[in-house]
């Protein structure tokens, strides 16, 4: 009994962004015009992994209590770099791959290195690295352009046995690749003690810099898995500033709405997996209800504000003001 | 006389390292372009920097008062475009809506950042979150209120001459502008009790409550404030250019938290002088300028630019290691 209590506390976060994935997730099918669907279905899926690696990105950060908002650049970076390398025979697509993924890891520790060797603060630094990365995307596709190997891409976008998102799939894959083994290692559950507190985690000879540089590198990794499959969902590579900014604030509010905590040390990255669905759904509902697409932008931000308003009933619990400033 | 020297040495006591990195830095930038051409010290094109900068200047100033709390304001690109939009709209109701263009753009952007200080003072929403949310409503607004595409409204007159005319010759009254609401920033901060709390609450606000500061309608307040101040920097660009664009603001967030940054503010709060979000403002546009001069195309300029602030930082923004 005690034990399936802590599990429920430790996982509320996660279960609250599941319980409004699945509520949206129903709205939005019920009402789906062409009706509930392995079609319709694959389509969702498809628009929600993208966001849904961004977010996974940016809470493996987020739990360290720290910031990333390079993760859009890093995106459009490897969405450019794929465009570039994901051609031509097998041999070369795998290798392409391997490299685009390496580049985003290599960001993700750089990004790492400047918080952790450089010691300044991770929201201003990766506001540099972002712009960094950003003009190495530029540089590499001043226009949108570029192609993809499209048997990959298709097998990736497609459906499994016509029934299942392959693209959902992957990206339990990747979950189980990425996620699983580093929230079970030394690093993971360094990474959590860094973010609740840093002193305390200091104190007891938690290894700090290898939390961080873990968090931070598998950060970067993930936001280029991302960009890879925008390459393989557009099957051209764009260095689009706007849409950059964009992943990376829908990130954090996914990160938000999947109950990861922004003081770091709670959550998980399966919450702002859910919380990025949700926040797909829901910008999609309107579609849904034949609204004019004008209404959309509004409606998110509105429905967002409101979300994040839910957290003050929090307020309600603190009984001394002083836990207001914490 | 000794009270100038008793005065020197406690300015040069007080000088902050960052700010007498960051003003080496403006010189040398103005070193490195002359190197280039000759036209770089000429007075016609210090002026029009200082224009170009006074733009960032006052958003900055807005985004320096709510970093010094230990907050942040990411609102600030769509309530620049509220600002500009609003009062441009506002122009085109005949004389009485011309006249009452601009304070109607800074209202809305008080209003704006009214939200957000009740967000952050009294529900204890995290700055950074509440921010990112009032962003996606006010551009939600925006959108709806033009159709997706750039308004139609031209700056009224007044706003024109605030941002292009010259009340006192060769100053332009954009630089006028700046000054005014810098002297009343200095003012602000060093001279009121108000700006003291501000620090206070940017050190530990836990004992600035404590103290009997009445912190949450503090933090309100200087919400209020960046946001009027980013909507009066986004009348002044609708003046500019003449008229109000979708996402004329979106260039405008880095380039203020990296200004009042590299002026050697803490981003944790609490610690931060205005002089040195003059060095920060100059720095950028400089940068920008010179490499815009040198016709750098965009990507090196995003690297350039990038790297600049790294190694700024890297220079004295670091933490002490020390916990």
């Amino acid at each position: 009994m005690k034990q399936w209590r802590f599990w429920f506390v430790e996982h509320r976060g996660t279960l609250m962004a599941l319980v409004i994935f699945v509520v949206m997730f129903l709205i939005y099918a019920s009402n789906h015009p062409a009706g509930f669907g392995a079609n319709m279905v694959q389509t969702a899926s498809n628009k929600g992994v993208l966001l849904a690696f961004v977010a996974m990105a940016q809470s493996l950060v987020v739990i360290t209590s720290g910031i990333d908002l390079s993760v859009g650049m890093v995106f459009t970076l490897t969405n450019c770099l794929a465009s570039w390398l994901v051609v031509g025979s097998p041999a070369q697509v795998i290798l392409g791959i391997i490299a685009v993924l390496a580049v985003g890891a290599v960001c993700g520790a750089i990004n790492g290195c400047v918080v952790i060797y450089g010691r300044l603060q991770p929201i201003v630094a990766t506001i540099a690295t972002g712009a960094i990365y950003y003009g190495i995307a530029l540089a590499l596709r001043p226009f949108p352009g570029g192609t993809v190997n499209e048997t990959i891409a298709d097998a990736l976008t497609g459906k499994l046995f016509n029934f299942i998102p392959a693209s959902l799939v992957a990206m339990i894959a990747i979950v189980f690749v990425v996620w699983v083994p580093f929230s079970r290692s030394v690093a993971g559950r360094a990474a959590y003690a860094v973010g609740s507190s840093e002193t305390a985690a200091y104190m007891s000879g938690v290894p700090i810099k290898r939390a961080k540089f873990f968090a931070y590198t598998l950060s970067g990794l993930l936001a280029g898995t991302g960009g890879l499959f925008l390459t393989f969902f557009t099957y051209t590579g764009e260095a689009a500033y706007a849409s950059g900014n964009a992943y990376t604030l829908f990130s954090i509010a996914s990160v938000v709405l999947g109950g990861v905590s922004l003081m770091g040390g709670k959550g998980s990255a399966i919450g702002a997996i859910f919380g990025a669905l949700a926040f797909r759904t829901i910008g999609d509902l309107l579609f849904v209800f034949d609204f004019d697409p004008l209404w959309q932008p509004l409606f998110q931000g509105v429905v967002l504000l409101l979300a994040v308003s839910l957290s003050a009933f929090g307020l309600l619990r603190v009984r001394n003001r002083l836990d207001w400033f914490t | 006389m000794n009270a100038i020297t008793a005065r020197l040495s406690s300015f040069r006591r007080h000088l902050d390292p960052a700010v007498i990195t960051a003003f080496a830095c403006i010189l040398l930038l103005l070193f490195l372009g002359s190197l280039y051409s000759r036209n770089f010290l000429s007075p016609e094109y210090l002026l029009q920097q200082l224009k170009v900068a006074s733009f960032l200047g006052i958003i900055a100033t807005g985004m320096m008062l709510v970093i010094l709390l230990g907050q942040i304001d990411l609102s600030l690109p769509w309530v620049v475009t509220v600002g500009a939009m609003m009062s441009s709209a506002a122009a085109g109701f005949g004389h009485t809506g011309a006249m009452l263009a601009i304070p109607f753009g800074i209202f809305c952007g008080v209003l704006i950042g009214l939200v957000n200080g009740f967000g952050v003072a009294y529900l204890r929403i995290p700055s950074m979150i509440i921010t990112l949310a009032t962003n996606a409503v006010a551009q939600g607004l925006m959108v709806v209120y033009t159709g997706g595409f750039s308004p139609q409204d031209s700056a009224s007159p007044t706003m024109r001459y605030l941002a292009t005319g010259f009340i006192i010759p060769s100053i332009p009254n954009s630089v006028l502008c700046w000054i005014i609401v810098g002297a009343a920033a200095v003012f602000l901060m060093n001279r009121t009790g108000f700006g003291r709390s501000i620090y206070g609450i940017g050190n530990r606000e836990r004992a600035a409550y404590l103290s009997g500061i009445n912190t949450r309608r503090i933090v309100l307040t200087v919400f209020g404030i960046s946001g009027g101040l980013a909507a009066f920097g986004g009348v002044l660009l609708a003046g500019y250019a003449s008229k109000a664009a979708q996402s004329m603001g979106d260039a405008y967030l880095l380039p203020a938290i990296a200004a009042v940054v590299l002026g050697g503010t803490s981003i944790l709060g609490g610690r931060g002088s205005y002089l040195g979000t003059v060095a920060g403002v100059l720095l950028i546009t400089l940068l920008q300028s010179i490499l815009s001069v040198m016709q750098m195309p965009e990507f090196g300029r995003q690297i350039i630019y990038g790297l600049v602030i790294i190694m700024m930082l890297l220079l004295y923004g670091r933490e002490s290691l020390s916990r």
